[in-house]
């Protein structure tokens, strides 16, 4: 087992380069430098002052000497300025939003297994049964409908006519601390929550059936079963364990999932995170800041991915790599 | 995989006796026989024929241009001339609804078409050769999911500017061909083993030959299962960039163009009727594709039988 995860460790620093080679390309694909949009860049200075300027910004070096620079500044945490903000470097703007992205992740994720784990339990125990063909046809709702039709209906019907929830923001009276604070952002929380982990609740049901029923119909439960082992104890000491040992894994990938769709969520209830600040540097051209979270998604993404192999090969000994 | 090695054998006769007839259906008929039997995924190809028919005789139900704007027309509620009011634009929501409905579906459609020639010409090439050329599809192809679909596609979009529909259906297919070629190329590694591959070798056959001839026929399955299911997420993934101001742009219609209508709240508050249709029909097509889509599942690999 350890030998697999440092041999998954490894092969993990190799991507990472592979990723910063990635974003790196595509900034250097991308139209403008870091002196555009400054003062310097107005017609009145002249060509010469510009060029020096670019000079002393190290913007003529080889691109492998750029590239150099670039890694070791951002590995620092520092990903230059923004463009279109001026005087705040990209790090603060990050800084900023990067907890509200975290809590509505983690909020949904909590939601997804909640609801998914428990209904796919059942779901199985009792094929065929009312609440099974519910939550089939849910699954597949929840898989066919955009997450930001179900975010705009959400809103129209529990914010707007009905009010229970604030349709959009993290905070109603700002400057509120302690408990006050972490209830009010939880009741903000709770559409765009639930509108994010729509489609990962409706796909982990479905995973998490098939694998309790795979499972229920091996030789070992009916062996449990044969000597005389209660439900309950089949249930949590044979089926649960082997049946999550999956459900695990497709955590890990979740990750990705949620902070892709993050984008299109937050966008819907105006929730200042991450998704909201990568679009508008999309719209603006923001490209220090586009690459900045380009680059920490793609992190966070081989990190996740990184934890659920190592998990995996945890609570399965059978995984080997070859 | 096994059950037509008969039919590749070369000294197959032309014409069989009428008895034999019946032991010698193809696959795809055999495929087509479980899946009218399943009655969701037929009653979905209706659905689907019909949304895809009214969106073509678009003309024949609406005499409004989509694209039209009238000022004096601006956020109206249903009237009988207007049957869903008008847009911001004071365009004509209905004939926007059907018209737009051919771009979604066009778009989808084209960008899955578009993925599937490069997920097939690339799966077929590292599945079938193998080696240096596979390790280099594959580190590509893990290269690219590396980055959330979404994030990769509007960086390439900040850096392209303006996007056109051809362009989009190209970046739609170059950034999402991986997870195709990926399911290809697992099938053809297990052609590869087989005795019919080798025979077919054996008796000279090309590389092309043996491509075109066995190893697709027989991952048609696959490829045919992933390409709906592919078409559908498409149709998701062209409405929710148009959502967020990145797909067609306006003012060609799409019902993603016309649910980010709502992003202003007097439409959404006040006028359900504008945005609510776009977003069922999108439902309700994405609903028809994943049925049959299921279906297609079942019928080529009975073995599979989701309980």
């Amino acid at each position: 087992m350890y030998k697999y995860i440092i041999r998954r460790i490894l092969v993990f620093i190799p991507m990472l380069f592979a990723l910063t080679i990635i974003v790196f390309g595509l900034s250097q694909l991308a139209p403008g430098d870091a002196l555009t949009g400054k003062s310097l860049a107005d017609p009145n200075v002249d060509p010469e002052v510009y060029e020096q300027q670019r000079e002393a910004l190290g913007l003529n070096d080889p691109i492998y000497v750029q590239y150099w620079r670039w890694i070791s500044s951002a590995a620092q945490g520092d990903f230059g300025d923004s463009l279109i903000f001026n005087g705040r470097t990209v790090a603060q703007l990050i800084e900023d939003r990067i907890a509200n992205t975290l809590y509505l992740g983690l909020f949904s994720l909590a939601i997804t297994i909640i609801v998914a784990i428990p209904i796919g339990i059942y779901s199985a125990r009792k094929p065929y049964s009312l609440l099974d063909y519910g939550a089939t046809g849910f699954g597949f709702l929840g898989l066919a409908i955009p997450n930001f039709f179900f975010g705009l209906i959400a809103i129209y019907v529990l914010s707007i006519n009905l009010g229970w929830f604030p349709s959009q923001g993290t905070l109603s009276t700002p400057g509120i601390t302690g408990f006050e604070a972490f209830v009010d952002r939880i009741h903000h929380m709770v559409l765009p929550g639930i509108t994010l982990g729509l489609a990962g609740t409706a796909t982990y049901m479905r995973y998490m059936r098939s694998e309790v029923l795979d499972v229920l119909g091996s030789d070992y439960i009916r062996t449990a079963r044969a000597k005389g082992m209660s439900d309950s104890n089949v249930l949590y000491k044979h089926t649960l364990r082997n049946a999550l040992i999956p459900i695990i894994t497709l955590m890990g990938f979740e990750i990705g999932v949620l902070l892709s769709g993050a984008v299109i969520t937050e966008q819907v209830f105006q929730y200042p995170g991450l998704g909201t600040l990568f679009l508008s540097s999309v719209v603006n051209r923001d490209f220090p800041v586009v690459m900045a979270i380009a680059m920490i998604l793609g992190v966070l993404i081989l990190v996740g991915n990184l934890i659920a192999d190592i998990l995996y090969s945890i609570v399965d000994p059978r995984i080997r790599y070859d | 995989m096994q059950s037509n090695t008969e039919s590749t054998l070369p000294t197959e006769p032309e014409n069989l006796p009428e008895t034999n007839a019946k032991k010698h259906k193809s696959p795809l008929q055999l495929a087509f026989q479980r899946f009218i039997k399943n009655k969701l995924a037929v009653i979905s190809v209706f659905v689907l024929l019909l949304i895809i028919i009214t969106c073509t005789a678009a003309p024949l139900f609406t005499d409004q241009d989509p694209v039209a704007t009238d000022l004096f027309q601006i956020e109206k509620s249903p009237t009988d001339e207007h049957i869903l009011g008008t847009n911001g634009q004071g365009q004509d929501n209905f004939a926007r609804l059907l018209y737009g409905g051919r771009i979604s579906l066009i778009v989808g459609f084209s960008a899955m078409f578009f993925t599937l020639a490069i997920g097939v010409l690339l799966g077929s090439i590292a599945g079938y050769y193998g080696g240096k050329v596979d390790s280099v599809i594959m580190r590509a192809a893990d290269i690219m999911l590396m980055l959330p679909f979404l994030v990769l596609v509007l960086t390439i979009m900040a850096i392209i500017g303006e996007v056109t529909i051809g362009l989009f259906v190209t970046i739609i297919a170059i950034t999402s061909w991986p997870n195709l070629t990926r399911i290809i190329r697992a099938t053809y590694l297990s052609l590869r083993e087989q005795e019919f591959v080798l025979g077919a070798r054996a008796i000279g056959a090309s590389d092309l030959r043996i491509i075109l001839k066995h190893f697709i026929p027989n991952a048609i399955g696959p490829i045919i299962v992933n390409a709906t299911l592919m078409m559908a997420t498409y149709i998701i993934v062209e409405s929710g960039l148009s959502f967020i101001g990145f797909g067609i742009p306006q003012p060609t219609p799409t019902w993603g163009n016309m649910i980010s209508e709502a992003q202003n709240i007097r439409i959404l508050r006040d006028h359900p009727e504008a945005w609510i249709p776009p977003g069922v029909a999108i439902l309700v097509t994405v609903l028809a594709i994943n049925f049959i889509g299921d279906g297609l599942r079942d019928a080529f690999d009975p073995k599979s039988n989701r309980r």
